[in-house]
């Protein structure tokens, strides 16, 4: 028998009115601004479009301040709105090698072409707190240096003159990316789809297993070869015109790792590589990326599957934060049923365990009972 | 003729771009100025949807799927007949709509110069701009490393 329970709406409207004020705070102190959040929470901005997978930043400020700065429940907000629009289409690949970049190092080559350039970077701080900034300072205009920027080719291509990397990776030719926001998830999967997925998923797991690669659970000797940040244009095919149209442009991340390998039957010893790729400015999140990415690809490069990182199924099926918060918040619902059915299965099974341990009293309490 | 339409296809193609990249403001306020006529009848939207953006595996292999962007189309028909199209990142209708307007009236060589030199190059000189200055923001950040030379050669 399934018995429906009714109740509690008064105490629900109620909840939500008291998380609207308790959002909006003391009234004597400003409300945010969505542009405020755009520009001066722009990271956070960026991580809520990367795991939210919807590039745009107004919406993304708006998922932040409904979500009272909790960054999962902000993603969970922004993959809800995603659903209520339709598609246009996919875009043609981005080519991160024409991007404007803000950013650009690389670990292992000191004078590559276009050379370091460091960008708008926490590296080097001294993480001390700033009471400056506390206190509202104003800040100076950056400095410029003008003259001609180099053309800035991938690392990749640098090592791929000597052969001693391996290609981009390749597909075969008739090959049309997988999407998961279309069809469900199958294992083994190939590597668009795992890149698709990773490309969403959450920052913290996604670091977490990467290093755990790196302190020995499947050690891939991993490098930066580069990490690049910038704005590429965007450009999408379609039917009623007779060229691809330019969208605009999206600032995105790219990491490029190498790493060591030393051969095998197939192949002969070369570096291989993981990849990230990301919405806006993520350099962490780009490179744990690729560091997972590279690890996942374990079986294909003939490795021993051994680590929580290398096992495709555990990482992708786990990397999804609002599957995760779902699934583990779901447990805060009422279950008074499920519940009662246990403590009933739980009642019974004590009284034939006492019955076996203590006949005696056993007879004593149903004797009672009668 | 062949390369002449291929060389009005890259600019009208340059000239979406150029107000792709625009902020709708800056549309409106150029067109107030310039006084291009904004009658027109609308055909499909504004209307906002997602695309789906791709990179390529390793930068430069196969296609993989990223994530989506909001983008905002429109397509209209200016009295004169020409139909205009517009597709722009983000969900502003305005400047869909306006755009999609510049693009139609881009078409007509009746208004073509006027769209080109009132719109299109100031919003481009604009974001060429505002390019440069992050390009040399950028470039001041670039390492010149030096080598601690011993001893004389």
């Amino acid at each position: 028998m399934y018995v429906a329970v009714k109740g509690g709406e008064a105490a629900i409207a109620n909840a939500h009115s008291l998380l609207a004020d308790r959002r909006r705070g003391d009234r004597s102190v400003p409300a945010l601004r969505l542009d405020q959040i755009v520009e001066q929470l722009a990271l956070g901005v960026d991580r809520v479009m990367s795991e939210g997978s919807l590039y745009d930043r107004e919406l993304a400020a708006l998922a932040i301040v409904q979500a009272r700065g909790d960054m999962i429940e902000a993603i969970f907000l922004v993959r809800a709105y995603r659903t209520t629009l339709p598609r246009f289409g996919y875009t043609s690949p981005i080519d991160t090698s024409a991007m404007l970049v803000e950013r650009r190092v690389s670990a292992t080559y000191k004078d590559l072409p276009g050379g370091q350039l460091l960008g708008p970077t926490f590296d080097y701080t001294h993480r001390l707190l700033d009471p400056e900034l506390a206190a509202g300072a104003g800040v100076a205009e950056p400095v410029q240096r003008a003259g001609q920027t180099e053309p800035m080719p991938r690392v990749s291509a640098i090592l791929a003159r000597e052969g001693l990397i391996e290609p981009d990776g390749d597909m075969p030719q008739d090959h049309v990316p997988g999407d998961i926001t279309r069809e469900p998830l199958e294992f083994p999967m190939a590597r668009d789809i795992r890149l698709q997925a990773l490309s969403r998923g959450d920052e913290g797991f996604l670091l977490a297993l990467g290093y755990s690669t790196q302190r020995g659970y499947a050690r891939n000797h991993p490098f930066v070869g580069e990490i690049r940040i910038g704005e590429v244009e965007l450009e999408l095919d379609v039917p009623e015109l007779p060229f691809t149209v330019p969208l605009g442009t999206v600032r995105v991340t790219e990491c490029q790792m190498v790493n060591q390998f030393k051969g095998s039957a197939k192949a002969p010893p070369q570096f291989t590589r993981g990849y990230g790729l990301v919405f806006g400015q993520s350099e962490r999140k780009a490179m744990a990326m690729a560091l997972c990415d590279r690890a996942l690809r374990a079986s294909e490069l003939g490795e021993d599957v051994v680590a929580a990182a290398q096992d495709e199924e555990f990482v992708i099926t786990h990397s999804d934060n609002v599957q995760a918060t779902g699934f583990v918040e779901h447990l805060k619902l009422p279950h008074y049923v499920d519940f009662q059915a246990e403590l009933d299965l739980v009642r019974r099974m004590r009284a034939e365990y006492e019955a076996r341990e203590n006949p005696a009293k056993a007879e004593e309490k149903k004797e009672a009972a009668e | 003729m062949r390369g002449q339409e291929a060389r009005d296809q890259a600019e009208r193609k340059a000239a979406m771009a150029t107000l792709a990249q625009s902020s709708g403001d800056d549309i409106v306020r150029l067109w107030n100025e310039a006084g291009l006529p904004s009658q027109a009848e609308l055909l499909r939207g504004p209307e906002t949807g997602l695309v789906t953006l791709r990179g390529r595996i390793g930068g430069g292999g196969a296609p993989f799927n990223v994530g989506e962007a909001t983008v905002t189309r429109a397509t209209v028909r200016l009295p004169s007949g020409q139909v205009g199209h517009c597709y722009a990142l983000g969900r502003d209708k305005q400047k869909a709509k306006l755009a999609a307007i510049a693009d139609a009236l881009w078409q007509d060589p009746a208004h073509r110069t006027e769209v080109e030199t009132r719109l299109i190059a100031p919003l481009r000189s604009a974001l060429t701009a505002a390019h440069e200055k992050r390009r040399a923001e950028t470039a001041a950040t670039k390492v010149d490393f030096f080598t601690m030379v011993r001893g004389e050669d």
